[in-house]
């Protein structure tokens, strides 16, 4: 067996349940066409939570697994919304999307500054110049106020799928 | 960067383009010179992946605008200039001569 420890990360100051999360308008992308989306305006639209989906970029491991594994639980289905913050482009993330026949819109941030927005911000060890958030999940109300927040720990680290289920009731 | 304008409150119009086609700046010209509020939809390069155009318009080509104030959808820059020009300019059409193509 390998011996080895999983990285621990820094400490956080992100939004915790009961704070305004930061609003931010972003190119959210769907399977066919991206556009300059609000999140406030979308969680208004919506009956029900808006999950804010933090993600590593598209091509990682961690930011297909979770896609994945929230599109077998069926996540679209019970909340108002379910949108990802990626730093991945518009094209990548369209065709991410297309190619996975996946039911989700995911906001394309390249320059990383909702994550500094929710001090979140992972930078990549090796990778100058490029850094991304940190694996995290934010439910929020229509008013962008937080019901549930889960940021990483670790790295890497997936979100507890049961336990925000369990909150959330799903 | 700051944000920008807040698009949810949704211009009437919709305009389905691509990044750096020419057809599409030259509407895009004519939205800016007429001061028509508009809403910008990106697509991908790829004919065929451009279902929404197709579902929306009827044709895979870019530009195609949707107005929702007069209820047009139209493709074809020349004819989506003109239009522009007929209901939200001030009502002088340009000389034909004028008209590049």
């Amino acid at each position: 067996m390998v011996d080895f420890e999983v990285v621990a990360l820094e400490p956080t100051d992100h939004p915790e349940s009961g704070d305004e999360a930061p609003d931010f308008t972003r190119p959210l992308v769907t399977d066919e066409f991206w556009e300059d989306r609000s999140l406030s305006g979308l969680a208004s639209e919506v009956d029900g939570p808006t999950i804010l989906v933090c993600t590593p970029m598209i091509g990682s491991y961690p930011g297909t697994y979770v896609w994945e594994e929230l599109h077998e639980r069926g996540w679209h289905e019970e909340a108002g919304a379910v949108v990802g913050v990626s730093i991945s482009t518009p094209y990548a993330i369209k065709q991410f999307l297309e190619t996975t026949d996946s039911p989700f819109a995911v906001f394309s941030d390249p320059q990383n500054r909702v994550a500094e927005e929710y001090g979140i911000v992972n930078d990549l060890d090796g990778m100058a110049g490029l850094d991304e958030p940190r694996p995290a999940v934010f439910a929020l109300d229509a008013n962008l106020t937080v019901e549930t927040a889960w940021v990483a720990e670790e790295w890497p680290e997936f979100p507890p799928y049961d336990d925000l289920e369990s909150e959330l009731g799903f | 960067m700051s944000d920008a304008p807040d698009q949810d409150s949704a211009p009437a119009l919709t305009l389905y383009r691509l990044q750096a086609c020419p057809y599409c700046e030259r509407v895009v010209r004519v939205l800016d010179d007429l001061e028509v509020p508009y809403h910008s939809r990106f697509v991908e390069p790829m004919h065929s992946d451009r279902d929404v155009v197709k579902r929306v318009a009827g044709v895979r080509t870019v530009p195609v605008i949707v107005d929702e104030r007069t209820g047009v959808t139209m493709a074809e820059s020349a004819n989506i200039v003109d239009y522009l020009e007929r209901t939200y300019g001030d009502g002088e059409r340009p000389a034909s001569g004028e008209v590049s193509s």
